[in-house]
C-alpha cells in the first residue's frame, strides 16, 4: 500500500492514483489531453488555463464532459 | 429582411434543429445542411472513461465556426443539475452564453418541471446566460420566464419525440400575443405541416429533432421542414383570408353572365 495513494471519483467511478497529480496530468493519463472537454472539480468549473495548476487530492470529485448529439 | 432576432443577433433561418438520434455524425451534418438551420442544439454528457483515443468529437463535425450552438440541459430533473450542466457547457464552448434550459419533471412524459425551470432560470440569467427556455404552454409561466430575462420562450407543441404536432394552438396563440421575445415552438413536431401550422400561428421559429432524425429519409424531411417553415412564415406575413365560421360558400368566379340553355325558335 502506497502511503501517497489517492482516491478520486471521476464521472461517478472511483479511481486510484499513486500520488497527487494535477488536472493536466490526469487528462494525459486518460488520453483526454487533446480533446474538447470541460471539467467540474468539487462542484466548480476548472478553466482550461488552470489545468496545470489545479492539484488533485484524495477524495476529490470530478465531472469530465463532452458535447454529444441531442435535441 | 424578415430575420429571426435572438438577443440582438440575426438569423435568416427560422428552423432550429437538434443533433440527436442520427445514425452517424455524417448523417447529422447532411440533415442539418438540408435543413438550412443555423442554430443547432447539442447535449453535454460525461465522457467515456477508457474509450477516448480515436473517438470522433461532435464539435469537429459541427464546429462553432459554422453554426450557433445551443447546449441543452436534457436529462436534468433538478434546477441544480441544469445549472451545473450549463456552466460546464459554457466552459466547453469557450464562454458562449446562449443556451437552452430545460428541466424535466418525469422520465416518461419528459414534461417540463416549470417550478424548477423558473428556479434555474433566475440563477442562470444572473450568471449572464442568454436562455432559450423550454417550457409548457402555460401562458403565466411563459410570462414569468420572459420577465426573469430569458431571451426566447420555447413552449412545447406536444411531448418530446411524440410527433403528435400542435395539440393546443389556443394556448400557443395566447403566449405569442403576450410575449415580446421570440416564441419558438419546441418539441412534438412530427411532419412538415406541423411546422407550417406553428409558423402560421405567429411563432418566430420552430425547433425539432426527432421529426427529422426519425423520418425514413431524414435528409429529405430536413429539406421539407425548411420549406414548411418558410411557407408558414410567408403565409403568416401575407395575412390569411378570413375563415368562415358557418359552412357556406363564396364563389370565386363571377355570378352574372353565365351562359344558359337557349330556346331557338
Amino acid at each position: 500500500m502506497f502511503f501517497n495513494m489517492i482516491q478520486l471519483i471521476i464521472n461517478g467511478q472511483i479511481q486510484h492514483f499513486e500520488s497527487t497529480l494535477n488536472v493536466a496530468q490526469l487528462l494525459e493519463r486518460m488520453t483526454l489531453n487533446n480533446k474538447r472537454i470541460a471539467i467540474e472539480y468539487n462542484g466548480q468549473i476548472v478553466p482550461r488555463s488552470k489545468f496545470k495548476e489545479q492539484a488533485l487530492v484524495d477524495g476529490d470529485q470530478l465531472e469530465i464532459v463532452v458535447a454529444v448529439g441531442g435535441g | 429582411m424578415d430575420n429571426l432576432i435572438i438577443h440582438g443577433k440575426e438569423y435568416s433561418s427560422r428552423l432550429l434543429v437538434g443533433t440527436g438520434k442520427y445514425k452517424s455524425f455524417t448523417q447529422t451534418r447532411e440533415a442539418i445542411n438540408a435543413s438550412g438551420s443555423q442554430i443547432i442544439t447539442i447535449a453535454v454528457r460525461r465522457t467515456n472513461i477508457g474509450q477516448n483515443a480515436d473517438e470522433p468529437n461532435l464539435l469537429d463535425q459541427l464546429p462553432p465556426s459554422d453554426f450557433t450552438l445551443l447546449p441543452n440541459t436534457a436529462g436534468c430533473f433538478t434546477a441544480d443539475d441544469s445549472i451545473r450542466t450549463l456552466r460546464l457547457a459554457r466552459e466547453l464552448l469557450d464562454g458562449h452564453n446562449l443556451a437552452k434550459l430545460e428541466v424535466l419533471g418525469d422520465p416518461d412524459t419528459l414534461y417540463p418541471n416549470v417550478v424548477e425551470t423558473i428556479k434555474a432560470a433566475k440563477i442562470l440569467v444572473k450568471e449572464g446566460f442568454h436562455l432559450m427556455v423550454y417550457t409548457s404552454d402555460d401562458p403565466i409561466v411563459a410570462k414569468q420566464l420572459e420577465d426573469i430575462g430569458c431571451v426566447a420562450i420555447m413552449p412545447l407543441a406536444s411531448l418530446i419525440g411524440s410527433g403528435m404536432g400542435i395539440l393546443n394552438p389556443w394556448n400557443l396563440e395566447i403566449i405569442i400575443n403576450n410575449t415580446n421575445v421570440p416564441v419558438i415552438v419546441d418539441a412534438g413536431v412530427g411532419t412538415a405541416s406541423d411546422a407550417t401550422i406553428a409558423m402560421e400561428l405567429g411563432c418566430d421559429g420552430v425547433l425539432m429533432n426527432t421529426a427529422i432524425a426519425a423520418a425514413e429519409n431524414p435528409i429529405l424531411m430536413a429539406s421539407a421542414m425548411k420549406k414548411a417553415v418558410e411557407a408558414g412564415r410567408d403565409a403568416f406575413l401575407a395575412g390569411r383570408m378570413k375563415k368562415r365560421t358557418t359552412y357556406n360558400a363564396s364563389p370565386s368566379s363571377p355570378i352574372n353572365n353565365t351562359i344558359s340553355k337557349n330556346k331557338f325558335a
